[in-house]
């Protein structure tokens, strides 16, 4: 039985059960396993952290989408206070400020908000405002909950829109949670796995698949977190993803296989549990997989 | 020489499968895979003995001192990304650290100091008169384009002046790698997906592209998936001006190839042979390069 | 008139940067005095908005033409807001070569700004 177990101390959870799913790489089938989850668990919620690229939506196609802007903190200079000492400049490491032609430069999409210009500055000329890098939508779709994640083009970091998806993710009905993760294994997708109860690892059945498998799995090593692989697009023949999996441990929670029909299904964004009685069974069984492999909730608290 | 660049907007379009196999096509001597977050290349790109590795410095983090460290709490109360733990002493987690430097500012004790942080490996391979660059960047980091172009560096300094053709496999997205994955290139292959999401990606990378002056190519991967997206991708290179290199199948003996650390131009197969058609189709603009006519 | 143009070595006879951001270094060209010297960039080593901090550099050298093959948007943005004008670098050519054609006339002002990303 795995270890673990650092999330458990959220007491809004009332028993909800975080599932994140991820991917070394785009394009192997994380939102499309995510998607089908949480339409076959309904009443559940969706959660879509890659704000970057979102396509969970495109299936859903949610009622109601609610938009809420998401704002960071941007420093705004008071020119008549600003004598151009230009510590600031130096000090921020994200080179966001520059200074030309006797007045300063703020480069919004490279403030990652620390306010240490604010604070360096010796004549407080530097406040803060706030500044708008996307924002967060939620919907209905039948009885999933949708919540999605927009980075605005040009952004730098959709950290603060994963953290805002995150807070919300509690509030809707239904024991199953669905975190569609942003791809890679990058500081993003850390942040999108901090609090999942179990991870479900999507991997393509190819040599470039389980090289990144390894890489996503390494991540979810290092947050201590039970974890489960789906296999996605296999074919007859040798498997490294699987290979890999059996070599650490990694329980198969399903192996789906290549099928065209379920590509063209995909590409025009229609959800599979819906189109076809084979998809909701299978489904359904992956569901009760996870099922049996998430540990108790209530197991971990304090 | 020429640089070809192989990029795709989103990730798992085919990026490296079509690259590897225009490595093997074209002879090209010089490559690099500039795709840092999840390199594939070398997987397939064998026929090379054992690399130089150096350590990549990534973005300088904060580093808390545990003997100066008094556990005041400043560092924690003002860091803005949750990235101290607190504790006797307090200490950094490099997970979470941004590095803006705010904490070593507010450190009464001047316990924090911004330290160089590892943040990936280097490797080139370089024998003869053949270089291969690439790079991994650590679980947990930033992508960064400083890497990329540390790549692109690398195998530039390692090749001799005689090597007409470069090819470098792209990272995926728009961002910073992906700019700094253009930066001297001559021309771009973009591959793209017939899917809804996979045509919007191709805009937005088309878009920056452009901004390059490089010429730009598109072919379609997985084609026969959805013949009238990639039929769409098709008509959007014509209204565009964009060249349409030509389209390849969904091969199941591709990923057979793939999974025997080969390219699909080293075996018979359908995508291998479509992989070819595309080659010869874009063998003009390289020879053509930034200032042909 | 200060003329800086993005290096890829430091020598005399140095070929032009392909990159603006990470150039190893800037040649400034003084055509009143008749001097070049090399500016070394800092930007080249840093992990995120290099096109700014290298941008600044070349304000800061007191330069107000700029020549490069290509720039992107922040940078341009630092350049233009200090009256920098840019032209556009013939390829294959050194950058001593590029700021004599220049002087002649022959150089086009950049007309393509590319769209910078603004990550780390």
């Amino acid at each position: 039985m795995p270890k673990s177990m650092r999330g458990f101390t959220d007491t809004d959870r009332m028993g909800r059960k975080t599932i994140a799913v991820l991917s070394g790489k785009g394009g192997t089938g994380k939102t499309f396993v995510s998607v089908n989850l949480a339409c076959v668990s309904a009443p559940s919620t969706y959660v879509d952290c890659d704000a970057e690229e979102p396509n969970g939506h495109l299936y859903f196609k949610p009622q109601g989408f609610r938009a809420q802007k998401i704002d960071v903190p941007l420093p705004r200079v008071d020119s008549a206070r600003c004598d151009g000492c230009r510590k600031c400049v130096d000090f921020c490491a994200y080179h966001a400020l520059a200074w030309a032609n006797g007045s300063l430069l703020v480069f919004d999409e490279l403030c990652h908000g620390c306010a240490g210009c604010v604070m360096v500055c010796p004549n407080h000329a530097l406040s803060e405002v706030r500044r708008n890098i996307g924002e967060i939508r939620e919907g209905m779709s039948g009885r999933v909950r949708v919540l999605s994640g927009f980075l605005n083009p040009g952004e730098a970091s959709g950290m603060p829109i994963i953290k805002a998806l995150l807070e919300r993710k509690n509030g809707g009905a239904g024991e199953f949670i669905f975190v569609d993760c942003p791809p890679g294994s990058s500081c993003m997708v850390s942040e999108s796995v901090k609090d999942a109860d179990y991870c479900v690892l999507v991997a393509e059945p190819t040599l470039f698949g389980a090289h990144n498998l390894k890489m996503v799995h390494e991540l979810v090593k290092l947050h201590e977190k039970p974890c489960g692989a789906v296999l996605n697009k296999c074919l007859p023949g040798d498997d490294p993803s699987l290979d890999y999996c059996r070599a650490e441990g990694i329980p198969i929670l399903a192996r789906i296989p290549f099928d065209e029909e379920l590509g063209l299904l995909n590409s025009n964004a229609s959800i599979a549990v819906l189109e076809s009685e084979r998809y909701r069974l299978l489904f359904r069984e992956l569901l009760l997989e996870i099922e049996t492999e998430v540990p108790d909730a209530a197991a971990g608290h304090p | 020489m020429r640089q070809l660049v192989i990029l795709s907007g989103k990730g798992g379009t085919g990026k490296t499968t079509v690259a590897s196999a225009l490595i093997r096509l074209s002879g090209a001597r010089a490559c690099a895979d500039c795709d840092v977050d999840a390199p594939n290349l070398h997987l397939v790109n064998r026929h090379y003995s054992s690399g130089e590795t150096a350590p990549y410095w990534g973005l300088p983090l904060a580093d808390i001192d545990p003997v100066l460290c008094t556990a005041c709490g400043e560092c924690e109360v003002n860091c803005r990304f949750g990235a101290i733990i607190p504790g006797a002493p307090h200490r950094v987690d490099p997970y979470a650290c941004e590095g803006c430097g705010v904490c070593v500012l507010v450190c009464p004790t001047d316990a924090i100091n911004m330290r160089p942080h590892e943040a990936g490996t280097m490797t080139l391979y370089a024998q003869e008169n053949r270089v291969f660059s690439t790079a991994q960047l650590r679980t947990g980091a930033g992508t960064s384009g400083l890497l990329v172009s540390q790549v692109k560096k690398r195998m530039n300094e390692a090749m001799k002046e005689d090597i007409p053709l470069a090819i470098v496999d792209g990272s995926p997205g728009i961002g910073c790698p992906v700019i700094a994955t253009l930066s001297g290139a001559d021309v771009t292959l973009i591959v793209a997906e017939p899917s809804l999401s996979g045509i919007s990606d191709l805009e937005r990378i088309v878009k920056t592209a452009r901004g390059f002056g490089v010429r730009i190519a598109v072919c379609v991967n997985k084609a026969n998936i959805n013949p009238e997206k990639a039929e769409q991708i098709r008509r959007y290179c014509e209204r565009e001006t964009l060249f349409f290199a030509g389209v390849i199948p969904y091969d199941p003996l591709a990923i057979e190839a793939v999974n025997r650390g080969q390219t699909i131009a080293d075996t018979p197969c359908p995508s291998g042979k479509a992989v070819r058609e595309i080659y010869r189709n874009i063998l003009p603009l390289l020879e053509r390069g930034q200032t042909g006519v | 008139m200060k003329i800086a143009v993005p290096v890829e070595g430091l020598g005399n006879d140095t070929a032009v940067s392909a990159s603006f951001g990470r150039a190893a270094g800037f040649l400034v060209f003084d055509n009143g005095e008749g001097t070049t010297k090399i500016l070394s960039n800092d930007a080249a080593q840093s992990a995120g908005g290099a096109g700014i901090r290298a941008a600044q550099t070349v304000v800061d050298s007191g330069a107000m033409i700029l020549l490069t093959p290509q720039c992107g948007g922040n940078a341009a943005k630092v350049l233009l807001a200090a009256g920098v004008k840019l032209y556009k670098t013939q390829p294959d050519v050194s950058a001593s070569e590029n700021i004599k054609r220049f002087l002649r006339g022959e150089l086009t002002e950049l007309a393509e700004i590319h769209e910078g990303f603004h990550g780390h």
